[in-house]
């Protein structure tokens, strides 16, 4: 059994994230399940996709401590979300902070760096991606759930590789988007292989 | 063919599949994923309609029943109270075609009111219950539904929660063929509800309650599973949690799974406490599998007290439960370890803190905004309803006082006044709201000669559920155009004597509208008419001239807009957020946003 936790921010895409991982998942014949934030909690609110791969899975909800790998869309949601991840799990989180209008407000504080900090000494290995490095590259910002899902796919925590990924960004998406998707992905990767 | 289906995915692929004829149904979170996918895979002459609400919704359907066809009518728990009336009818005189009432509830609350409990509806109204607990299982309960509902001759509750509807799993679709036709309505005394006939066809449906309890004791879907002296009970997606739990240890267990929550398969209950020692029942929402526990214990003259759930304080009494929460207390009151890992996370840092809020370039944060300034240093009272405006409550706006339930902020502005003349009352509703209960709302205004000032939020969708077309909007679910319902007209109709339009975007304009509304007495109207920015082509972007911005961030602190950060103590717009609404710009005191088309 394989799980992967993704959040983020209402509109960053993770749903479609984790659609993709399920499916191609399921393209490799394996059973998987997902759960999603979905209604009121979207606008702007925290949102978390759980995928679980497996033939024993009955729950759609990964149990905490229990995530092979957890995407952060935003590093402070990622922080909230550590409790997730198992011992040895891998995080895999953007950079960049969205900044929440309970900050610009004063009601709350909010630091990003402090959290990728946190990770990044709380985590066995976590991997920083440079969302808008990239998303500039690939010409949209809503490229950043596919370069996330590269960087998983790189890391080989899902027992899933980029051509796995890229089978079902082709029947997804429409012609015109395939080349700009496949970059953001490679890019995603990289971030990994680097290191 | 394997496919990844949603839960309501998979139930609306299990209903076609059964043959449904006709489809009808309000959206609502959780449920509206179930119509929405009847509407996209249509195998050719299924009838599927967004009714104007969940009352209308069930009268369709079972008028369809009647005719003989599969129906099925769609909802969210709160729906469920505003179809009561005909479903609660329906059930004394029974259908000829199979009627399934699809309900989805929501514990938490996740995105609803309350946390109410759809299979102790069931049970209340005498309507068999199938409960959901996974999306494959769910795509054969529907159909057992129908079966269930055609085989009896009555209407059969579907019932799923959030987890389940939202849930994603690989499910075999079969190949889905168009429906036969309905063999027709045939008139007989027994389509007429009379008291006599009530009376009657009550001591039929408690006869049918023993039958389906026995059959359903053999049901495929209620099942035990294990062989362990510790008990466990546990239906829907306590099922999952209860799993994952026990993984590993399963030895110690035997975990009996309800989907069939009413009439409760009493024989299979017994057989299951016959054998175990102690018992914890694990649920959301009602405690009704444990009272249902509890009561054939003490009819069997046994001790009740070995049940262990909400009713003891064992298993938290509202709200989500998980697999942690299930593994602590099975530890705790059983001793036998889990297989879910103690939480060792050390000391976090400022984490941020994300309530939804209305997006950027939302046009009902300038509706809000112009109200409250029109009507600044007036004692009022602003009544909410349901929708994406009940955002309007957040900081900075603080423009929701009042919500209570759909169409309610209108008639309870009313009562309002009565007891408070000297307050003006505002009473906002969606455009979708409207047409569902804010009608009704807004006769008994003009008729009892009500002082208030209805704010029609005209938004040209039904957006918070996800934009699903109602009838203002010239489009129905098959795709055809139709006559848009003219919301102004109808006011006119009902007799509201003041009514105004205005683009809420236009802040100037807006002021003015509110505040001769407001000089004026009697039921007054407001249209603030813009569209959704989720449904449009953002306008353009806001710029900010950096060197004349003063950092007085009156633009932040008035408006809220998530699209307006601070950079440097300088007012910074988030290009990927802006939709150049233009709003932030009208109000800046130094004039330096500058809103540009694209």
């Amino acid at each position: 059994m394989k799980n992967c936790l993704l959040c983020g921010v209402g509109g960053q895409g993770t749903v479609l994230a984790s659609r993709i991982i399920a499916a191609a998942a399921m393209k490799k014949g394996l059973f998987a399940r997902t759960a999603e934030t979905i209604g009121m909690a979207q606008r702007g609110g925290s949102v978390v996709s759980h995928v679980r791969i497996g033939e024993t899975v009955t729950s759609p909800m990964i149990p905490q401590g229990k995530a092979d790998v957890l995407i952060g869309f935003e590093p402070g949601e990622a922080a909230a979300n550590l409790e997730y991840l198992k011992q040895d799990g891998i995080v895999i989180v953007c950079r960049s902070e969205v900044t929440p209008v309970t900050a610009s407000l004063g009601q709350s504080g909010y630091n990003g760096a402090a959290c990728v900090d946190y990770l990044r000494k709380q985590a066995a290995r976590c991997y920083l991606i440079d969302a808008d490095e990239i998303c500039s590259a690939c010409g949209s910002s809503k490229v950043l759930n596919v370069a996330l899902v590269g960087a998983l796919a790189a890391s080989g925590a899902m027992d899933l590789n980029i051509d796995d990924i890229e089978a079902v960004l082709k029947e997804r998406l429409k012609p015109q988007l395939v080349e700009m998707n496949r970059k953001a992905l490679s890019m995603g990767a990289a971030c990994v292989q680097e290191k | 063919m394997k496919e990844l289906l949603m839960g309501n995915e998979a139930i609306a692929v299990g209903a076609i599949a059964a043959g449904v004829q006709v489809v009808s149904g309000y959206p609502g979170t959780p449920s509206t994923e179930v119509l929405e996918t009847i509407a996209k895979r249509n195998p050719g002459n299924v009838h599927v309609e967004w009714s104007v609400n969940e009352k209308a919704g069930a009268e369709v359907a079972a008028g369809a029943a009647y005719a003989g066809a599969r129906s099925l009518v769609t909802m969210k728990q709160m729906g469920l109270n505003v179809a009561s009336d005909p479903v609660m009818c329906v059930n004394y005189i029974g259908v000829k075609g199979g009627m399934v009432i699809y309900v989805a509830d929501d514990p938490g609350p996740i995105s609803s009111q309350t946390e109410q409990d759809t299979r102790t509806f069931g049970a209340y109204a005498k309507i068999p219950v199938f409960d959901c607990d996974a999306p494959e299982q769910a795509f054969q309960a529907v159909q057992d539904a129908f079966a269930c509902s055609e085989e009896y001759e009555t209407p059969v509750i579907l019932r799923a929660t959030t987890r389940v509807c939202h849930g994603c799993a690989v499910v075999d679709v079969p190949e889905l063929n168009a429906p036969k036709a309905a063999d027709g309505f045939v008139k007989d005394s027994k389509w007429v509800i009379f008291p006599r006939l009530s009376y009657q066809n009550k001591q039929k449906l408690m006869a049918r309650e023993q039958n389906l309890s026995e059959l359903f004791s053999a049901y495929q879907g209620n099942t035990i599973e294990g062989s362990g002296k510790i008990g466990i009970v546990c239906g829907g997606i306590s099922h999952a949690y209860v799993m994952d739990a026990i993984e590993g240890h399963e030895a110690a267990f035997q975990v009996l799974k309800i989907a069939t929550p009413y009439p409760f398969p009493d024989k299979l209950a017994e057989k299951f406490l016959k054998t175990v020692e102690q018992v914890l029942v694990f649920e959301e929402l009602d405690p009704y599998l444990e009272d249902r526990m509890i009561y054939h214990m003490g009819r069997n003259g046994s001790d009740p007290l070995r049940i262990k759930g909400k009713r003891t304080g064992t298993v938290p009494a509202a709200g989500e439960l998980s697999a942690v929460t299930v593994a602590e207390i099975i530890e705790r009151e059983t001793g036998v370890a889990t297989s879910i890992p103690q939480n060792t996370t050390a000391e976090k840092p400022d984490m941020p803190v994300r309530p939804p809020v209305l997006c950027a370039g939302c046009p009902h944060r300038g509706a809000f905004y112009a109200v409250k300034q029109a009507a600044k240093g007036r004692k009022a009272v602003y009544h909410g309803d349901i929708g994406c405006y009940t955002l309007g409550n957040a900081a900075p706006l603080n423009m929701v006082d009042t919500c209570l339930c759909m169409g309610a902020g209108i008639t309870m502005a009313q009562g309002l006044s009565y007891a408070e003349p000297d307050t003006l009352n505002f009473a906002f509703v969606g455009d979708s709201t409207f047409f569902a209960s804010g009608i009704t709302g807004t006769v008994n205004a003009v008729y009892n000669q009500a002082d208030m000032i209805l704010v029609v939020l005209d938004n040209s969708t039904t957006a918070m559920t996800g934009h699903q077309p109602h009838p203002g909007m010239g489009i129905t679910m098959m795709g055809k155009r139709t006559e848009p319902v003219d919301i102004a007209k109808v006011l006119e109709g009902i007799g509201v004597k003041s009514i105004r339009i205005a683009d809420p975007l236009d802040y100037q304009a807006s002021v003015n509208a509110v505040k001769a509304a407001i000089a004026e007495n009697g039921v007054r109207a407001l249209i603030f008419k813009s569209p959704c920015i989720a449904i449009t082509k953002p306008k353009g972007q806001v710029t900010v001239d950096a060197a004349a911005c003063i950092g007085c961030m009156y633009c932040i602190n008035q408006l809220g807009c998530p699209a307006i950060i601070t950079r440097d103590g300088r007012a910074f717009i988030d290009a990927s957020l802006c939709t150049g609404c233009g709003l932030c710009t009208q109000i800046c005191p130094k004039q330096c946003m500058k809103a540009e088309e694209v």
